[in-house]
């Protein structure tokens, strides 16, 4: 059986916890790459001994680092994201971070998509090492629309890259704040596809976008179906359909539907699980009531069920991330997820129950699992 | 001529751990791209795609502070790349 390695991306470098083959024990690697900002660390499926980095320091400009021997060695793109220079009368755009990476389809091996805050999308054919922005999203003619440059605290976060895994010229991607966008023609055009999401901030109830998707994920044997944890609720979206159906109605009015990340069950399109937080009055983006839990579907949305065994009772303040959450593909599936305050937390009998695995380390950013 | 251009820390991971390595240019355009030649990746991580000395990247030209790719630098002027950030 392959065993499982969680990597985990953080305010002060990259760690790794790697498992015994009946993930009880855990044995954590690092830091590498100490003092820098890792936004995302993601393994190449097609390639597993792959792995893509994204980071920058306070300091210095963004950049990815590529690993070719499972993260013993890491070595710089040559030429990371960048967006093109402006022409006269544009805004100079600058990656100030790369967000997100994606591996492209699984016949176009070598390809990669990253996504940036200030929101931009570019793509890789080399496996990571040279990056070209994608101008059919970053020069739409809507683009200065979808993506008008808010102020927010880290600016416009392009993230949630999908791939069809049956066609790879439709994706889909998400901009938190901005909205969830959609190309049949492999980033050609793009169009809005946020019908029935709220955006409880905007003034038009009924706005095509600007949404705030904190994190979309699409099956990978039924790939018309996507969920996407938002800003203003859980929802889930059946294609062809484009109405997004609000399925965090259904959870409990105490606890709400807000969160950062959802995850799928890679063999069952009707379980997801969601890590709700609170999202009331100023927005502390805290567990509720500082009871964290795990709420878990097994019927698309159409119920939920709180998993909590094994987290703390009372007094835990966790925020996690959207890229925070993650499976590990294993048949008796694991669930992890790592926090702000530094601890990971994991469950080995699919959400549920749940033992910390890591304690003490630096604010995480990401957190994904690798097998080997 | 070359010039000393003084590294700071978290830039030696290009340099191979050098404080201060030499590099050739009479602007500091043409002396940061001789040191990209030397120690590729090194501009990137100062100066943006729209040619901007990043925010908290500081150089000085001698002792004066620059924000200006076309600064001029003289025969054996030392060039200072320091990281400046506050916070945690």
């Amino acid at each position: 059986m392959a065993t499982t390695t969680l990597w985990i991306g953080t305010r002060k470098g990259a760690f790794a916890l790697r498992a015994d083959a009946r993930r009880r024990r855990w044995s954590l690697r690092g830091p590498q790459f100490l003092g820098h900002i890792i936004h995302h660390i993601v393994q190449d499926p097609r390639e597993p001994r792959t792995l893509l980095m994204a980071a920058r320091t306070g300091h210095l400009g963004p950049t990815v680092y590529r690993s070719v021997d499972r993260g013993r060695e890491w070595r710089e793109a040559p030429s990371p994201p960048a967006f093109r220079a402006a022409k006269a009368g544009e805004p100079a755009r600058a990656v100030e971070r790369v967000f997100w990476l994606t591996p492209g389809h699984a016949q176009h091996p070598g390809e990669w998509y990253a996504g940036s805050s200030p929101a931009g999308l570019f793509r890789s054919q080399d496996g990571g090492s040279s990056w070209s922005p994608v101008a059919g999203f970053n020069d739409h003619p809507m683009f200065p629309q979808w993506a008008p440059g808010l102020k927010t605290p880290d600016g416009e976060l392009l993230h949630s890259i999908l791939v069809d895994p049956r066609d790879p010229k439709h994706l889909y991607l998400a901009i938190s704040v901005g909205g969830v966008f959609e190309s049949v023609d492999g980033g050609g055009d793009w169009a809005p596809l946020n019908e029935g999401v709220a955006a409880d901030f905007l003034p038009d109830p009924n706005a095509a976008y600007g949404h705030d998707p904190h994190c979309v994920v699409q099956h990978p044997l039924q790939p018309d179906r996507l969920y996407q944890q938002n800003h203003c609720g859980i929802y889930r979206l059946d294609r062809p359909a484009k109405r997004w159906q609000r399925i965090g109605r259904a959870m409990p009015a105490r606890i709400g539907d807000v969160g950062f990340p959802i995850v799928t069950h890679p063999r069952d399109p009707h379980t997801a699980w969601v890590l709700p937080m609170d999202g009331t009055k100023a927005w502390p983006r805290t567990s509720v009531a500082g009871k964290p839990a795990v709420y878990q579907t097994h019927n698309g949305g159409t119920t939920w069920r709180r998993r909590d065994r094994g987290l703390p009772r009372a007094s835990a303040w966790h925020t996690v991330l959207r890229q925070a959450m993650c499976h590990d593909g294993q048949p008796r599936l694991g669930l992890y997820f790592g926090t702000t305050g530094g601890e990971v937390w994991a469950s080995t009998d699919a959400g549920e129950s749940w033992r910390c695995i890591a304690q003490r380390l630096p604010e995480i950013y990401c957190l994904s699992a690798a097998r080997h | 001529m070359a010039c000393t251009v003084h590294v700071a820390s978290p830039l030696r991971e290009y340099t191979r751990g050098a404080a201060s390595v030499h590099a050739r240019g009479h602007t500091l355009e043409a002396l940061l791209a001789d040191l990209d030649r030397r120690y590729p990746g090194i501009r990137f991580r100062m100066v943006d795609e729209q040619q901007r000395i990043r925010r908290h990247i500081r150089i000085f030209v001698g002792t004066q502070e620059t924000h200006d790719l076309r600064q001029a630098i003289a025969p054996r002027q030392p060039v200072h790349l320091i990281c400046a950030l506050s916070g945690g």
